[in-house]
């Protein structure tokens, strides 16, 4: 499918070169003088906190904005795109950091949207379904083409997305955070397939959050800090460690806080014969007082129904003993009021409401403490906001903005501190990092290590194994609905817990981890 | 923590606070243009007397907008309102008629509270469906539109259904034709309904919880509100509403007709639409929806008063109005985002 590049190769000439270029948004430049390449062949990957510039960049490059100084060029020569179509027929492709696609039509249909291969007046099903089989099976998966989309796991949506991406005849693919949503198995596929791309002499451009991947596949790597170049040098010459150093302009050698043995052996919530129908069966474990207690496994392993149940939010049955006593929640606000808070995985979705201010969502789930009879105290209100900017560190240019204008970094804050407005004593916080830039992953896990500090009990659930490991005390391992490991002390190591999450060893995983050293 | 500054937002630089105000000025502008529009068709147009007049008229559709605009910020939508009208009106002049209470002052006020006891009622049908039986409002109230105006037409035989007691008319006729100091009865009755409903909607908890749940209904049940009981009571508050609009359209006619409130829902809508208030929930404007009501009845009053546009074609210009708000809605949203 792709161009492959003839006897240019030799000649090294860039395919694609970002030249000075700089964007502003009104009176702010968002991006300065930035000037980058990409070689035919080369997989340059652009690291960055979350507003860094990254993804406005990319935007840059794949014509989905202008530039307001500066020059794109391809092989050498200035171009305007006129449009992100404009750049596709030049042989650029995105492939986005969200799933774009149909979810009501099937593989097929989606990867030829727009561009559908037709016999006389009708598509030609038969040939689309051929074809898509056939570059889904070219990244090393096999997907029924005929399948709906929203019949698929995530990851396997975000593979249909590539695959359709790769569809149009292409010289240099931009890949915006491909792996966000995907486990250690599927990047590593998603990494090969990269490779392969490479291989072809495709030039890569590739943006991601998560360093150890980053050296894993990367020739070069370009350091974005503030809407500034930092740094580009050779992926040999740089550690993940002094990647993030560059990411934030400081050491960042501890990212996560001193473990201290705040867990103690009085259990503060003990679960039995937890079942939440069609995603969790027979979970039982017990969570002690100032332990954090990790939650690993893979996406759709049941972690995240498995606390919804417990709190409420879904139909589940099973015996929940709080402080010895026996409880059961018919709604979350039973398990708000008896101290027992759940901190969405879905920020955006379905911990803030991105339409409305700071305040407003800041004391949504305890708006009772801030009314005087039916009248809601709005002084009471900002004063609270004063405090949460405060204590959490929430960077809002101005305090009228919406939560949806906030980075995924103090989106998360700000739903800490509603959650913590409610003095919970138990805090299950559900990918507590996820889309977040390595500084404010610092802060939370601080912020975590402190709530044990303080006596309450943390359920960090996690898709990141390292984190996991970072900050919790003992770690329960969940496959296909069940809890079935646990590890402690020495034995927490991202080997282990692949072993319990997906039931069988894997010298991949080994693979995978080595690069995380 | 670093004094590296994190730059919190690349794309909403063109977001001012000016641009959200937009959407809650658009309709008092446009209602200041439909102003100068009348004095220049009209010079009587301006009269403290017309305008007043027209404002009157403009009642029952205000106070039905002002509960609907609870239903909507919610994420609701209440198409049974203008049955609901008629069915409520004929309810109550059924039991005025009935002569439970004695004396007519006590009678009267027994049929207020009648009237809104059938509202609240009628209300939470509506409401009760839709959240316990977990179908589309819009399906819903397409039913209980039918069967409030279908039990309407049985009770009044398929004719109307009259006050009998001609005291009791007369006793009844000012809540529509009185005056307060200087200011039309139904005008007051805009005027607190307004002032109850903006008290409700931005000052209390609940109209927090009617905000949060039409802004995104997840995030508020996970912030351990109660939806069903929020959405189930903006359809009560609705009901409410169309009651008291009720208690001011009966003393007008002293009857209720198989006729009685028919296309007040799309009236009612495009009041709240044209007010500011997000098809889609999550923004609620109550001074913008009685803006919209004060409007439509006046683009109704600027057709009578010129000849340029036969009166016949009000539905026409109406139904105009409204897919024009839209699409300033949609452009001033556009600009925000």
């Amino acid at each position: 499918m792709s161009v492959a590049p003839t006897g240019e190769t030799s000649t090294l000439l860039p395919v694609l070169e970002a030249r000075g270029i700089a964007k502003a948004f009104g009176p702010v430049e968002v991006l300065t003088d930035i000037t980058l390449s990409v070689m035919p062949g080369e997989v340059h990957a652009i690291i960055g906190e979350n507003g860094a510039g990254k993804s406005t960049l990319m935007k840059l490059l794949s014509g989905h904005l202008a530039p307001t100084r500066g020059t794109v060029a391809i092989d050498g020569e200035p171009v305007i795109f006129n449009g992100p179509v404009d750049a596709e027929h030049r042989g650029l492709v995105l492939v986005h950091q969200e799933i774009l696609l149909a979810p009501d039509l099937t593989v097929a249909q989606n990867i030829f949207m727009g561009r559908e291969l037709k016999r006389g007046l009708m598509v030609n099903d038969r040939e689309m379904n051929r074809q898509s089989a056939e570059a889904v099976r070219s990244l090393g998966a096999e997907i029924e083409p005929t399948t709906q989309i929203a019949r698929l796991s995530i990851a396997r949506r975000q593979l249909v997305q590539i695959a359709r991406a790769l569809q149009v005849p292409h010289r240099v693919v931009i890949f915006d955070e491909p792996t966000a949503s995907l486990t250690p198995f599927e990047t590593e596929a998603l990494l090969n397939v990269i490779r392969d791309l490479r291989d072809k002499g495709v030039a890569v451009l590739y943006i991601s959050h998560r360093l150890p991947e980053v050296a894993a596949i990367a020739d070069r790597i370009t350091v974005l800090r503030d809407g500034k170049l930092i740094a580009t040098r050779h992926a040999a010459e740089l550690q993940p460690v002094d990647m993030a150093r560059l990411m934030v302009g400081r050491d960042m050698s501890k990212l996560y806080p001193e473990r201290e043995e705040t867990a103690t052996r009085q259990n503060v919530l003990e679960v039995k014969n937890f079942e939440v129908p069609g995603y969790a069966s027979d979970a039982s474990f017990v969570l002690r007082k100032g332990e954090i207690l990790g939650f690993a496994g893979l996406i759709g392993a049941g972690r995240t129904e498995l606390f919804e149940g417990l709190v409420g939010l879904r139909t589940a049955h099973g015996e929940v003993k709080l402080n010895g006593k026996p409880v059961k929640f018919h709604s979350v606000r039973d398990s708000m009021s008896a101290g027992i808070v759940y901190l969405s995985e879905d920020r955006k979705g379905k911990g803030l409401l991105l339409a409305q201010d700071l305040r407003t969502n800041l004391t949504l789930a305890t708006l009772g403490k801030f009314t005087n009879g039916p009248l809601i105290e709005r002084k009471r209100e900002d004063k609270s906001l004063d405090k949460a900017i405060a204590d959490f560190d929430i960077r809002a240019r101005r305090r009228d903005l919406l939560a949806g204008q906030l980075s995924g970094g103090n989106q998360q804050k700000l739903l800490l501190a509603k959650m913590m407005l409610l003095e919970p004593s138990i805090v299950i916080i559900d990918e507590p990092t996820r889309g977040i830039d390595i500084g404010t992953k610092e802060q939370i896990y601080r912020f975590i290590a402190d709530l044990a500090k303080a006596g309450k009990s943390v359920v960090v659930i996690s898709s990141e194994m390292q984190e996991l490991i970072g900050i919790c005390h003992r770690i329960l391992v969940m496959r296909s609905s069940r809890i079935v490991g646990e590890v402690t002390g020495d034995a927490m190591t991202e080997d282990e817990i692949v072993v319990y999450a997906t039931g069988v060893k894997i010298n991949e995983a080994e693979l995978y981890s080595a690069g995380n050293a | 923590m670093s004094d590296t500054k994190v730059i919190t937002d690349t794309r909403g630089f063109g977001r001012k606070l000016a641009d959200l105000d937009k959407t809650a000025v658009a309709p008092f502008l446009a209602l200041a243009a439909l102003f100068v529009l009348g004095a220049l068709v009209n010079p009587n147009f301006l009269s403290i007397d017309n305008l007043l007049n027209v404002l009157t008229r403009s009642s029952f559709i205000a106070i039905i907008a002002v509960g609907a605009t609870f239903v909507i910020s919610a994420g609701g939508l209440d198409l049974s309102v203008g049955s609901m009208a008629a069915l409520v009106a004929g309810i109550m002049i059924l039991f005025l008629n009935s002569g439970a209470v004695d004396g007519d002052m006590a009678m009267l006020a027994a049929g207020v509270v009648v009237a809104i006891g059938v509202g609240a009622l009628a209300g939470l049908l509506n409401g009760a469906v839709i959240t316990i039986g977990k179908i589309e409002p819009f399906i819903v109230t397409l039913g209980t539109m039918a069967i409030f105006r279908s039990v309407t037409v049985w009770l009044a035989d398929g004719g109307s259904i009259a006050m009998k007691s001609i005291a009791m008319r007369n006793m009844f006729r000012p809540v529509y034709t009185g005056v307060f100091l200087g200011l039309p009865i139904p005008v007051w009755i805009i005027i607190i309904v307004g002032v109850l409903g903006a008290f409700i909607l931005y000052k209390t908890s609940f109209g927090r919880h009617v905000i949060a749940v039409g802004s995104n209904e997840d995030v508020a049940r996970y912030s351990g509100i109660h939806v069903n009981r929020v959405r189930a009571m903006t359809y009560i508050l609705q009901g409410i509403c169309v009651a008291i609009a009720v208690v001011v359209y009966v003393p007008r006619l002293g009857a209720a007709t198989t006729t009685t409130g028919m296309l007040w829902e799309l009236q009612a809508i495009t009041a709240v639409v044209i007010g500011g208030t997000a098809l889609r929930g999550g923004v609620g404007r109550i001074w913008g929806t009685i803006c919209g009501a004060f409007m439509l009845e006046v683009v109704g009053n600027i057709m009578v008063l010129s000849n340029i546009v036969s009166e016949y074609l009000i539905g026409a210009v109406q139904g105009t109005i409204i897919i024009i708000a839209m699409l300033v809605q949609r452009t001033l949203q556009k600009k925000k985002a």
